[in-house]
């Protein structure tokens, strides 16, 4: 089965239980439909879904008129799609059980009601569910009508009410009457559907009352009619209302009420006044207009006349018409409502506005009637139109052609000039041609109009200047006249111009067809019809006369007015100007003036002839004479430009009345000329946007000249009109045709439509050149009408075509033209437009106030409809909406794209702090989630950050002890920083190899095997072998860490020679003996390196010393088992997190961690606590102390760099240890004591690693600048590829970096430089012990890899007077400064660049004795012979002396196993040789070191500071146990540390304990000196801690602390702690 | 703090690695992990994921489907470095040797994006695909791809001010490119 169809299942099987809850307690009979009804609908489901119309058709239709909505409940859910279940709302359900109970109601209701009640309520709607029904029965839904006649084949009980509703209602209504009475209030059933469905009768009172009122006026008529009507009306409207608003099921219960209401309602008749009395009522309350039209007089203020606009030329527009009584009512009711006038303009009509009616009708077309009411409901399917987005130009293809149609009509041509013209021809033309004028003139008859202005200025004026009639404000009116006075001046010439032209046409027109006349006569034949007639008119003398004599009577006076008020204003300006010539000079006054009124008889200077005499000018005297001489020019102007009075008006009337002389009669040259032109015909082409889109018929050219034409051309187009071009083309008999001329026709507007578009005549003229040898006059060509070819003339063909171009109309009426939008925008038809400033844009913009001023200055009439839009146009230009601004902008919109200010921007913590994360700012560049908004980023974020930017260049002491450290610390920051922005560009560069793990692609030629091999290989290979070769560890890059991914790996194998134990306390008389016993069986012992001291020896049966190892890390602290014994093997492996800075695990964070690793050996001391012998026996209590006997310390850059760490170390052990002594266990090598004595001490062996393998920072792979010689580069560059290919592991620096970041040649590094003078002096006859001081002075130099200063970028090495400065360094500063003190003490020296453990890639020093060499560590300023085991170094890559690089090339590279000789070629290969001599670098060192003295005050000060910030340390480490302090030890101490100084910790340990034994022997005293060169408190601090002296909780512990500085040359330090612990004896 | 309104907005993804179509290859299985900012941190759910194997239907489809739940939510103050998800299909080679069949990386809502990679090189980190900082060394190919389906709601970014669209919840079937042969 279909799922759709099970789908529809489920919802008509909802539908039934609904059915079955709505049909609870009805009749029996219903159920036995109830089977078949299911089957219907189950084949109906299906059915409906599959057909759509009629699915829809259906319940939608029903809806409306179904009252009951269990239906429209069931018409919804049966339009759902599959894949939705209908939902039905439980709502519906309670729906239907309401409607049921109330239905059961209605029916109890029903058996109390009278048998003739009962059909009114079986109309009642009911709720019975309508079904759906099968789909034969379908189409008996789709029409109202239909349905009543296939209700019969149901049940009639559902139909009933569905189908004949209304018919019932209204039967029912009928029978309503005989219903009980209805409570008073409340309408019956049948009052309230008599509302709504009956139209009312009127009622009779009222009737009668209208006929009472159409007795009075009927204008009144109306009005009483709506008063008397209404109320009632609208009362029984709101009851009603009222009452629906309740619903019919109210109404339903309302029926059953006690009708005892009635008794609270009196009810009387309605109250009548005779119609007599209302009327004389009506009389003082009514008013009546009267029809009759009112006078003028009463309209306008008194003795005012009526002033008319639209004389004085104003544009007023036409009013709307209004039926003249209308208007009289209107006036009437408004003169008496309102005395002011207000509502009647100057004429004396009401004020109105021009008439808004459209000439046109712009109603759609109203729909064809016929089909009736089905036929307009009936939907239509219509195609979905794609809406396509049309461009400027182009008509998306998605149009029809032809959409839009062009109408050309093309009448006819008229040439008004032809070569073929014969001379009366030209005569003609010209004559027609100032017809055609003539007659437009008279058309527009611009001289009346200019006279009938003119007189109504002049009215105008005369009315204000009539003081008896102006009534308004003398100043307004003033004003007025002057400018009317203005205006009339203006006008006055303007008409004269006029006039004058219109009479020199006249004149010229008869001149012409004298011309012609007599030329007719000349030739003896006529070529054109054309005869002139002039009519006269006559017209009356005397009132022309006196109209003529009157005209210039006026316009003499004006002229006086006009010329007096020039004089006065000339007076005026007189009068300035002779006050102060008088001033000047009076004497010569009279004489000039007399002088001058003699020579002038102009009015101007007439003025001032009165002058000299001191009264005041008056104007009058001289102007009779020029009223005369006005009067005269008056009547010459007008003599020349008017009519003269009496004189009959002309008419010239143009007609074709006239014969042409036949051929027969005419000349020969003249019947040549009618041939050829008879041979002549035209054509023209219409040419559409450059194309020809079509042409007209060819006609002959007529002997007038004329073709008609007479097509219309429907041009129906895609592109929006450009340019449309006729093509005027000539052809003479069969021999071609020419191209006479083009004529541009103007694209039309788009208001212009075929059938209202004017036919216009387009001139055009050709330049073509034609002469002929006829009577035709050619073209281009000079001729005359004079015989003796005088007054030549040259004609150009020309003509004109009458066309008219439109737009077509379609079918509908709808014009066919594109739209407005893709219209090309023109100025001119923009201005058409209400949109008119967006089209144009910003060029049309800049010229809108140009237009504006020429707007006013043109003082075009802002009323004139024609103007409109323009004025509209520059009102919205100048109103300052579009502002053009008179610069221009580069990126005008970055403001708008700025969202906030660049300040609001800086301000913005968030911001600010994102700028600086991506910046990777030190501070920030790991800094996770930046809060969100500003307000949660607290200011001390930036706190630092901000510091360090101030202290950039402020040194600080603080933090450094040390002034001079400060400073360096500072430029050493400043260094680093540069060096890092240098190659932060170059750690960018990545390979292939830094992204992606390949395995090498196995070659075939390689040893081993080839990729068969290999696999061959790894398939017999077995999976566990018995002897597992050891695998490589994957590398790890660092950038996916995490904090606790990385953890160190501690190997503690075994030590070595572990200090001993002296006798315990108790035993403490005898200390020296017992030491003495020691060093005595070392010197006898034999070789014992496993078995520990017997234990005999020792009273108590305690071991020797029972040592374990505490590796702390990053404060991290681990420690393996206790072993036993001074040479223990624990073999343990410690394990200790690690965490990178920050949590940044990039290769550059991890190469800058500055972290030690602490690897601390302890001795685990038990000490018997029990007070009480007697609890001996049942418990022990014991106190486990630590005493510290030495340390390890490895940086953790080494192990990063190093990976893993493996080998055995000397114990770093103070050199005096209280309580302790060496028990020696000698390792002798055959037959070297003297050397092998140097290297005593304790050891232990290592192996330290990380897991994961992390790849260590690789160099950078970059070329750097260089001062060097190329050639020595180049050799550089072989040689180190040469070493490189023999042993790749040996390394071999030829060239390295200097501070600057430029490469050196690393010989240059070496030259004797001179120690400090006091070194040499402390030991002046010991070479030796010189010797050994300036290492150790060199090992008193801070150590600080470059890779933690720089980063791990590279390796830069310093000059040694830098190094001296910076005073840090790694091994090669060391090295090199060692080196070179050695050469100036005169030792054979040189450098030793090799492996060593733990510092991996370094450099040492090696000497050469008398018979043997030395290997000096140039950082601890220990030194081993050769052959000496424990020597940290472990290879050796080359040699380097001041003037050549020796590179190792023998087979082995241990110092144990290899000749020193390098002048033996076979065993070094040395850089400069015999084919490149050394060509004698100058050093980059410089000549002499200079030495300031060692500052004894401030190594005071220090020690002092130091000693303070340790012990506040210590008490910090014990935050929960006193910490006192025995300040006499501490002096003791003190005294004591001085002497460790001198000796370098040798040979003092016995004095000083008995010494200390001496002072404090009631103490167990534990305690060692701590011996490091000074950098920084911070390391100092560390070592106290590593010790774990602070660790010790007895409770009556005490502790001594002393600290000496002792000042070497240049500041260096050397920093002496002495840190104890006392335990009081009791 | 909490009454003015959240500090940080949420992003839950939940969803799975659907299929995928690699024509050459079967047997595959993938990894995943989350790459995402500074500014993120993952409070709930799997930021890394190892699939099971799965092997070829044998239908004409022939997609390898692993229907692999994704479900993770992070917590961010800030849209920048907005999670992507980083895909590594692996598969044995013909010796048996698990080899690297492509790698792919997009974003979490909208955004495809695709890098993929060669058959025996592996990136040292197969988050270098969904960064942009040495990707010019390498060159890569498509060779097939995954189908992931996401399903994400985000909480309270419309609180800190940032639209993400009209609503916001998502549902975004997203296209994870992957696979490529060396160059």
């Amino acid at each position: 089965m279909d799922p759709k169809e099970e789908k529809m299942k489920i919802i008509t099987e909802e539908v039934m239980e609904n059915d079955e809850d709505a049909d609870a307690g009805r009749e029996k009979t219903a159920k036995a439909h109830r089977p078949r009804r299911k089957r219907q609908l189950r084949t109906a489901g299906p059915a409906e879904m599959v057909s759509g119309r009629a699915d829809l058709g259906g319940p939608q239709e029903a809806a409306p008129e179904d009252p009951d909505p269990n239906t429209q409940l069931l018409g919804v859910s049966a339009r759902r799609g599959p894949r939705s279940l209908p939902p039905i709302p439980s709502a519906s359900r309670t729906g239907f059980a309401e409607f049921s109970m109330r239905e059961r109601m209605r029916e109890k209701l029903q058996a109390a009601r009278s048998k003739a009640e009962s059909a009114l309520l079986q109309e009642m709607p009911t709720p019975r569910p309508r079904r759906l029904r099968g789909p034969g029965e379908k189409d008996l839904e789709t029409e109202f009508g239909t349905e009543p006649g296939g209700g019969t084949q149901r049940t009639p009980r559902e139909d009933d009410p569905q189908a004949h509703a209304r018919v019932k209602f209204r039967d029912s209504a009928r029978k309503i009457k005989s219903k009980p009475p209805v409570p008073p209030g409340f309408p019956s059933a049948e009052e309230a559907y008599n509302f709504f469905t009956f139209s009312f009768d009127p009622e009779p009172e009222e009737s009668e009352e209208k006929t009472k009122v159409r007795s009075r006026d009927g204008a009144n008529q109306e009005e009483e009619e709506g008063e008397g009507e209404e109320p009632p009306v609208r009362g029984a409207n709101e009851t009603d209302e009222e009452e629906l608003l309740r619903g019919k099921d109210a109404e339903d219960f309302l029926l059953g009420l006690d009708p005892a209401a009635e008794d609270l309602v009196a009810v009387r008749p309605a109250d009548y006044d005779g119609a007599r009395v209302r009327l004389q009522k009506e009389k003082e309350l009514l008013f009546t207009p009267s029809r009759l039209t009112v006078p003028t007089y009463k309209k306008l203020p008194e003795n005012v006349q009526p002033r008319f606009l639209e004389d004085e030329g104003l544009y007023v527009g036409t009013r709307p018409a209004v039926p003249r009584t209308t208007q009289n009512i209107v006036e009437n009711r408004l003169l008496m409502q309102d005395p002011d006038r207000k509502w009647f303009g100057d004429d004396g009509r009401i004020l109105a506005l021009p008439n808004p009616i459209k000439p046109f009708p712009a109603r759609p077309p109203a729909l064809t009637q016929g089909q009736g009411v089905n036929a307009e409901l009936e939907t239509l399917y219509k195609k979905a139109v794609r809406y396509v987005h049309r461009s400027q130009h182009m008509i998306g293809s998605g149009d029809p052609p032809g959409n839009f149609q062009l109408d050309i009509d093309i009448s006819g041509l008229i040439f008004t000039h032809h070569p073929c013209f014969s001379r009366e021809h030209v005569l003609a033309a010209k004559l027609a041609q100032l017809y055609d004028q003539y007659l437009a003139r008279r058309q527009r008859n611009k001289a009346k109009f200019l006279s009938d202005k003119l007189q109504a200025l002049r009215n105008a004026v005369q009315t204000g200047l009539d003081p008896a009639k102006t009534q308004k404000s003398i100043d307004i009116t003033q004003k007025a006249i002057n400018e009317y006075k203005s205006e009339i001046r203006q006008t006055r010439k303007l008409r004269d111009v006029e006039q004058e032209k219109d009479r020199t046409l006249l004149k010229t027109i008869i001149k012409v067809w004298k011309e012609m006349k007599s030329l007719r006569e000349f030739q003896r034949f006529t070529n054109t019809p054309l005869k002139l007639v002039l009519r006269k008119e006559k017209v009356d003398q005397k009132a022309d006369a006196e109209a003529y004599e009157a005209e210039i009577q006026a316009e003499v006076s004006e002229l006086l007015e006009e010329l007096s008020e020039e004089h006065e204003q000339r007076m005026e300006e007189y009068r300035a100007a002779y006050q102060q010539w008088k001033a000047w000079k009076k004497a010569q006054r009279a004489k000039k003036k007399k002088k001058k009124h003699a020579a002038e008889e102009h009015p101007e200077e007439e003025g001032e002839e009165p002058l000299p005499g001191e009264g005041p000018v008056k104007p009058v005297p001289p102007e009779p004479p020029s009223g005369a001489v006005l009067e005269q020019q008056v009547r010459e102007r007008a003599a020349r430009s008017r009519r003269r009075p009496g004189e009959p008006t002309l008419v010239p009337e143009l007609t074709l009345a006239g014969s042409v002389t036949p051929n027969d009669q005419c000349p020969r040259v003249e019947v040549l000329r009618r041939e050829d032109v008879k041979r002549r015909s035209v054509y023209l082409k219409v040419i559409f946007n450059g194309k020809e889109v079509s042409r007209t018929e060819v006609r002959p050219l007529g002997a007038d000249f004329r073709v008609h034409f007479g097509q219309i051309f429907n041009l129906q187009i895609v592109n929006w009109p450009e340019s449309l071009t006729l093509q005027v083309y000539e052809t003479v008999g069969h021999s071609g045709t020419t191209l006479l001329a083009e004529v541009f026709l103007p694209i039309p507007e788009s208001t212009v439509v075929s059938g209202r578009a004017p036919t216009e005549e387009v001139e055009f003229s050709s330049t073509q050149h034609v002469t002929l040898d006829h009577e035709g006059v050619g073209s281009g060509v000079p001729f005359s009408f004079e015989a003796d070819g005088s007054n030549q003339l040259i004609l150009m063909t020309s003509g004109k075509v009458s066309n008219s171009v439109a737009w077509a109309i379609g079918e509908n009426g709808i014009p066919l033209i594109p739209p407005l939008s893709q219209q090309s925008i023109g100025f001119r038809s923009a201005l058409k437009r209400a949109d008119a400033i967006s089209s144009i844009g910003a060029s049309g913009l800049t010229d809108m106030k140009k237009l504006a001023k020429w707007a006013a200055e043109s003082k075009l009439d802002p009323n004139d409809p024609s103007n409109g839009p323009l004025m509209q146009l520059i009102s919205v230009a100048t109103s300052g909406e579009s502002y053009v601004p008179g610069f221009f902008r580069l990126e005008q919109l970055q403001q708008e794209f700025n969202f906030v200010s660049d300040e609001e921007l800086n301000r913005s913590k968030r911001f600010r702090l994102l700028h600086l994360r991506s910046q990777e700012v030190p501070e920030f560049r790991n800094y996770k989630q930046i809060p969100a908004y500003d307000r949660e980023i607290m200011e001390k974020v930036f706190q630092d950050y901000e510091k360090r930017l101030r202290d950039r260049n402020v040194i600080e002491t603080k933090d450094h002890v040390d002034g001079h450290r400060a400073v360096v610390a500072k430029y050493l920051q400043q260094v680093r920083e540069s060096v890092l922005n240098r190659f932060l560009i170059a750690k960018r560069h990545f390979l292939l190899t830094d992204l992606i793990v390949e395995e090498e692609v196995p070659n075939i030629s390689s040893e081993g095997s080839g990729i068969l091999g290999l696999s061959l290989f790894k398939l017999a290979e077995q999976k566990r072998p018995l002897r597992p070769r050891r695998k490589g560890r994957k590398k790890v890059t660092a950038q996916n860490l995490s904090d606790g991914d990385i953890k160190l790996l501690v190997n503690i194998i075994r030590a070595y020679d572990i200090p001993v134990r002296k006798p315990a306390a108790g035993k403490f008389q005898q200390p020296a003996r017992s030491s003495r016993t020691f060093g005595e069986k070392r010197a006898a012992s034999p070789p014992a390196h496993s078995s520990p001291a017997p234990s005999a020896d020792y009273p108590l049966g305690q071991v020797l010393v029972r040592p374990f190892v505490e590796v702390s890390f990053q404060r991290t602290i681990c420690h393996t088992t206790t072993a036993e014994g001074p040479n223990p093997s624990w073999n343990e492996e410690l394990e200790l997190p690690f965490r990178a800075p920050n949590g940044d695990y990039s290769m550059t964070s991890l190469q800058s961690v500055k972290d030690d690793v602490f690897i601390n050996i302890f001795d685990e001391v038990l000490y018997d606590i029990s007070e009480d012998d007697r609890e001996r026996g049942s418990g022990t209590h014991t106190r486990i102390e630590r005493h510290w006997l030495g340390c390890v310390k490895i940086p953790f850059s080494t192990i990063y760099f190093q990976a893993r760490i493996d080998g055995t170390f000397k114990i770093d052990i103070p050199p005096v240890l209280l309580g302790y002594s060496k028990e020696r266990s000698v390792i002798l090598e055959r037959g070297f004591d003297p050397v092998r004595s140097l290297s005593e001490g304790s050891y232990i062996t290592l192996f330290i690693t990380i897991e994961p393998q992390l790849v260590p920072g690789e160099p950078v792979r970059e070329k750097f600048d260089s001062q060097e010689d190329e050639k020595l580069l180049q050799a550089t560059e072989k040689f180190q590829a040469e070493c490189a290919l023999k042993f790749p592991n040996r390394q071999c620096p030829a060239t390295v970096l200097d501070l600057s970041g430029k490469t050196v040649f690393v010989t240059r590094y070496l030259k004797p430089l001179n120690p400090p003078p006091e070194l040499l002096e402390a030991h002046p006859n010991n070479p030796q012990a010189t010797a050994e001081l300036v290492a150790r002075y060199v090992s008193l130099i801070p150590f600080l890899p470059d890779s933690v200063s720089f980063a791990g970028i590279c390796d830069l090495w310093s000059t040694s007077d830098q190094f001296l400065d910076l005073l840090a360094g790694d091994e090669e500063e060391h090295a090199v400064l060692l080196c070179n003190y050695f050469l100036s003490l005169g030792k054979k020296a040189w450098l030793v660049m090799g492996n060593a453990i733990p510092e991996g890639p370094t450099a040492y020093v090696l000497t050469r004795e008398q018979s043997h060499y030395l290997i000096w560590n140039p950082c601890s300023g220990h030194f081993y012979a050769q052959f000496d085991t424990f020597c940290p170094l472990k290879s050796v890559g080359c040699l380097i002396g001041p003037d050549n690089i020796w590179f190792n090339i023998q087979r082995y590279d241990s110092p144990l196993r290899i000749n020193f000789d390098v002048t033996k070629p076979k065993l070094w290969k040395s850089f400069f040789s015999r084919s490149l001599p050394y060509p004698g670098l100058s050093s980059v060192q410089p000549e002499e070191l200079v030495y300031q003295g060692s500052d004894k005050a401030a190594a005071a000060e220090l020690q002092d500071r130091i000693e303070k910030i340790l012990k506040e340390k210590i008490m910090d480490w014990r935050p929960r146990h006193l910490t006192r302090w025995n300040r006499y030890c501490t002096s003791t101490l003190r005294h004591f540390l001085p002497l460790l100084e001198a000796s370098r910790g040798a040979g003092v340990e016995d004095d000083h304990r008995a010494e200390l034994l001496r002072q404090l022997g009631d103490y167990r005293f534990s305690g060692f000196p701590l011996h490091m060169p000074y950098s920084e408190l911070k390391p100092l601090i560390e070592a106290v801690y590593s010790t774990g002296v602070h660790n010790i909780d007895v409770p009556s512990v005490e502790f001594a602390l002393a600290v000496y500085v002792h000042p070497y040359p240049k500041n260096v330090l050397s920093v002496w702690i002495y840190v104890a612990s006392l335990i009081r004896n009791r | 703090m909490a009454a003015v309104g959240p500090s940080v907005f949420l992003l839950m993804v939940n969803g799975q690695v659907e299929s995928a179509q690699f024509p050459e290859h079967d047997d595959l299985y993938c990894k995943y992990c989350f790459v995402y900012g500074h500014d993120w941190a993952p409070t709930a759910g799997l930021e890394e994921g190892i699939s099971q194997i799965t092997s070829k239907s044998h239908d004409v489809r022939h997609s390898l489907v692993w229907n692999f739940p994704i479900d993770v939510t992070f917590k961010s103050t800030n849209p920048f470095g907005w999670p992507q998800i980083v895909l590594s299909v692996y598969g044995p080679d013909v010796f048996g040797n698990d080899v690297v069949r492509g790698y792919g990386a997009v974003h979490v809502p909208f955004s495809p994006g695709s890098w993929f990679m060669g058959r025996r090189p592996e990136y040292t980190d197969p988050k270098v695909v969904a960064q942009g900082e040495g990707r010019e060394v390498t060159r890569v190919r498509s060779q097939g791809f995954v189908t992931l389906l996401f399903n994400v709601v985000t909480k309270d970014m419309r609180k800190l001010g940032y639209d993400t669209g009209p609503a916001d919840m998502l549902r975004v079937e997203g296209q994870g490119l992957t696979h490529g042969l060396p160059q």
